[in-house]
């Protein structure tokens, strides 16, 4: 009989991240509440670990648990920039976490919970993976919406996010059961074998998965959650939403579409089509009333989901480049983007409006060029990081024949430019509004780092791009 | 009719039948109990299915844990469930529509499902174990499954850690058992001695 455990080097990074999960609780259920601070370090660390374990893979794909987990180069991939997003928002909350009534220990150990949920999802090779993958994920992020119990928003937060998620999980499901009634299996590279004309209980099934999927990388018509959850969430809490689970939908969207339904493909990509450009435009028209920047953000993460899966209607592998390179640079710009929402203080309260940037370029002029250069960025105005995202999705979508689906996006890309064209207006031409507090080290270096990623990245973007090559060759 | 159809009429008749009482009946109490009945009917159509664990289990799970733990619930909370129920009757006709229309897709659905085609292909023959379900479900959880297992055992951590952090608050006001300072009590502490001559009090 074989040994039903894998190669141990395959399945590493998720075991550190579950051992050092245990540990943390154990810390800090005898040292109590004061240990929040090291508690975060820790998971910082174990965090930062994973990652590199997942850089120290090699190249080749190992299947582990009879298929029910792989790992090959598009897995390490998203695993390496959802672990980053994770361990980036963790330090980002440290400053959060030292004020008094904010410290509680759980919120780090939830996280690298939820980032074990991540790495089962990005890795997963069949629905029962996905799914508690997918499970184990979004339980902890329910309860970390709703960590600051005492605030209504947080709360209300986590209630909205909890009771969609639950009616999302029972869609996802849903279809995920009538696929397996309808090819026999639940192996996505079995299910390829079979679903190789469309039936009517198969494009159902693809329906229901989608809609699920669609919900958790808050894809229009499933967005609504969105804005309530980012602005009643804590932000750090915000910033650790928008880019780890975002990865990881994503990465599980683009592998059960291309892996388990790659002779179907014009069954699923009206869906991608329909979902990318509804995105797309109501990312761009809904964030120009936005007054709060927490809304605005989750109304342009709504628009840049749209954005990526263009890349995975067109179907393929430039597409799935694509995509992946855009969720990469996408991470890097949402985290620098919070960084200056988090700093966003006066007198020790936070301040949310975009009215409260006013004058930034006279009273923080550092900060007001990096946040412009991130929104510029954002808006994918060249020869930002942004810019060369979207160039690669769109000109994947054209190879595939997608031309409305190019032309649509460029426009809608377009109307998005002015809201955040608007951001940068405020910072540098309206009357000063008064001085934030000094912004906290450790976001400086987070604020930094993105920024100048996003300014620099065309200098020398070929290592990303070859990854991101690398990592979608092995999906085709 | 044979032996066993006559039972999965019994079973599927009381099961159908104490679940349209669990949502019908006024008092919440007998609600669950009708509950525990369609559970247990439930474990029966699992017995004449031949899986004789996942009846137990339902039993056992089910029966004894959950449905008791309703019961504790629903006797220890004042909801007033007449309250809540009020606008039962004025949202059926919606209910029953919609409900019409999932049971029309669940038809069509259904209906094609036997045209499936290619789904021999990945077709497996039904596992026979000699020794029963039970003894075959126990080979492969802690093997073949080991990984959803654990996986599952994550999920139940994350609910735990979830409902201790959302819920637990300790109280400053609360008074809680010292046990080293009941322990190191002496008399003395506790007890006075008084010489209380009669009839005068203290």
């Amino acid at each position: 009989m074989p040994s039903v455990l894998p190669p141990l080097g395959a399945v590493l990074p998720e075991l550190l991240l579950a051992v050092s999960a245990i540990l943390l609780v154990l810390i800090g259920a005898i040292q109590g509440e004061k240990s929040a601070n090291l508690i975060n370090g820790l998971a910082i660390a174990a965090l930062v670990a994973a990652g590199v374990l997942v850089l120290l893979q090699p190249g080749t794909t190992v299947v582990a648990f009879h298929g029910s987990m792989l790992v090959d180069p598009f897995a390490r991939f998203m695993k390496v920039i959802a672990l980053l997003g994770a361990a980036a928002s963790l330090v980002m909350s440290v400053d959060w976490l030292s004020r008094a009534q904010q410290a509680r220990f759980e919120y780090a150990v939830l996280v690298v919970l939820a980032s074990l949920g991540i790495c089962i999802l990005i890795s997963a090779g069949d629905l029962i993976a996905l799914y508690l993958g997918l499970e184990l994920m979004s339980l902890s992020l329910y309860v970390v919406a709703a960590i600051n119990r005492d605030s209504v928003r947080s709360t209300e937060a986590g209630l909205k996010y909890f009771v969609l998620g639950a009616l999302s999980s029972g869609m996802l499901l849903y279809g995920a059961s009538l696929l397996y009634g309808f090819t026999g299996s639940v192996n996505f590279a079995e299910i390829a074998k079979v679903a190789t004309q469309p039936s009517l209980g198969l494009i159902f099934g693809i329906v229901f998965l989608f809609a699920g999927l669609c919900f958790k990388v808050s894809a229009v018509p499933f967005h609504m959650w969105t804005p309530d959850v980012y602005e009643g969430a804590p932000t750090p809490v915000t910033a650790f939403f928008a880019t780890a689970p975002k990865v990881a939908a994503m990465a599980v969207f683009v592998r059960v579409a291309i892996e388990a339904l790659p002779n179907v493909t014009h069954s699923w990509q009206q869906i991608v089509t329909f979902v990318s450009i509804a995105s797309m435009v109501l990312g761009s028209f809904a964030a120009i009333g936005q007054r709060n920047i927490k809304r605005l953000l989750a109304y342009s993460s709504i628009g840049h989901m749209g954005f990526a899966l263009v890349g995975l209607a067109a179907g393929t592998q430039e597409g799935v480049r694509g995509v992946l390179m855009y969720m990469a640079i996408y991470v890097v710009m949402t985290l620098g983007s919070f960084t200056c929402v988090l700093a966003m203080r006066r007198d020790g309260r936070a301040v949310e409006t975009v009215d409260d940037l006013a004058g930034l370029s006279r009273t923080r002029p550092l900060m007001a060029l990096l946040l412009g250069a991130l929104m510029f960025s954002l808006a994918g105005i060249p020869p930002l990081a942004g810019f060369l995202a979207k160039y690669y999705v769109f000109v994947a979508a054209i190879q595939a024949g997608l031309y409305a689906l190019a032309v649509i996006g460029v426009v809608a890309s377009v109307i998005g430019a002015y809201y955040y064209l608007r951001v940068v207006k405020i910072m540098y031409f309206d009357e000063p509004a008064e001085a934030f507090d000094g912004m906290p080290g450790e976001l400086k270096a987070v604020l930094g780092l993105s920024g100048l990623f996003t300014i620099f990245y065309f200098v020398y973007p070929a290592p990303l791009i070859e990854a991101a090559g690398a990592a979608a060759r092995a999906l085709f | 009719m044979s032996f066993a159809a006559a039972f999965f009429y019994l079973f599927a008749a009381v099961l159908v039948g104490s679940a349209f009482m669990v949502i019908s009946s006024r008092n919440p109490v007998y609600s669950v109990l009708f509950l525990i009945l369609a559970f247990v009917n439930a474990a029966g159509l699992f017995i004449l299915l031949g899986v004789e664990f996942l009846a137990l289990i339902l039993v056992v799970v089910y029966v004894g844990a959950v449905a008791v733990l309703f019961l504790f619930v629903v006797m220890m909370l004042d909801v007033d469930f007449v309250e809540l129920r009020q606008g039962f009757l004025q949202y059926l006709p919606v209910g029953a529509i919609v409900g019409l229309i999932f049971l029309a897709e669940l038809v069509l659905v259904v209906g094609t499902w036997i045209s499936g085609p290619g789904v021999t292909v990945t077709k497996t023959a039904v596992m026979t174990y000699p020794k029963g379900n039970t003894h075959a479900i126990g080979q492969v959880l802690y093997t073949d499954y080991i990984y959803f297992f654990q996986i599952a055992g994550f999920v139940l951590l994350v609910a735990m850690i979830g409902a201790i952090v959302l819920t637990l608050r300790h109280k400053a006001n609360v008074k809680r058992q010292n046990i080293s300072a009941q322990v190191n009590r002496m008399p003395e502490d506790a007890i006075k001695v008084v010489k209380v001559r009669p009839g005068q009090g203290i």
